[in-house]
């Protein structure tokens, strides 16, 4: 899975790295949901820039993924969605609203301090 | 090109992505026919097990787009007035995906058989255009 999961604080960042396949963004939401139990963390941020495409698939597993962390007490910030991205999520209706969004890494950081 | 699994999906929606700005499709443009690509190669994966996906330049008068042709000879689609409804999602996503293809292409006809198969013909065109759907 071309993705990395680093501990910051009490946070947890992962980085995209690449395009993924379904297979992959499965590996993805499963690991987000581990990790987060194996470090307690309060919050994920999940850094999706690398991604060209943003899909139904990718947003169900993405709102999965923030609403079970919510029910866990961690919040999830998706940052980095590249903007002819968001433009394609937008006319498509993939709007991601169970979700907290920022522009980059610091703007997701800073939304999880509060 | 042959669309048996998720990872030939990446390379379809590619392609498809490189072909649309080698017509004159706008970036934001090849992204919509890029995540159009990529839930009708999903439901080939999903519900047919395996396809085809033709990506091609269209031109039609004046205008050009990019066409895309989604095959398969999976179960087909039994009621597909039903799946193409707004508010119709079928579990493993199949009308969702439509759906989506629907929004981010400029015409779309679907045909599709029951035990026969399905195919998916939808057009992105150049420039300013109005949404059109056709059942066939």
């Amino acid at each position: 899975m071309p993705v990395s999961i680093l501990k910051q604080r009490e946070y947890l960042i992962a980085s995209v790295q690449s395009a993924l396949t379904d297979t992959e963004v499965i590996e993805l939401r499963d690991a987000l949901l581990s990790e987060v139990a194996k470090h307690r963390a309060r919050g994920v941020i999940v850094d999706v820039a690398a991604l060209d495409v943003i899909d139904s698939f990718v947003s169900r597993s993405l709102s999965t993924v923030a609403r079970t962390n919510r029910l866990r007490g961690a919040k999830t910030v998706v940052v980095g969605i590249q903007p002819d991205v968001a433009a394609a999520m937008s006319q498509f209706g993939l709007t991601l609203d169970s979700i907290d969004t920022a522009l980059d890494l610091e703007a997701g950081l800073e939304l999880l301090d509060g | 090109m042959q669309i048996a699994s998720d990872s030939d999906t990446v390379v379809a929606r590619q392609a498809g992505r490189d072909a649309a700005l080698r017509v004159g499709l706008s970036r934001t443009e090849a992204t919509f026919v890029a995540t159009a690509i990529s839930e009708i190669a999903r439901n080939i994966t999903v519900h047919a097990g395996r396809g085809e996906i033709l990506i091609r330049a269209r031109t039609e008068g004046e205008r050009t787009g990019l066409l895309v042709v989604a095959t398969d000879e999976g179960p087909g689609i039994a009621d597909l007035n039903a799946v193409l409804r707004d508010d119709y999602t079928s579990q493993a996503g199949l009308g969702v995906g439509l759906w989506g293809a629907r929004k981010l292409m400029d015409e779309i006809t679907i045909t599709s058989e029951s035990g026969k198969g399905t195919t998916v013909s939808m057009t992105k065109w150049c420039g300013p255009n109005e949404v059109t759907g056709l059942l066939g």
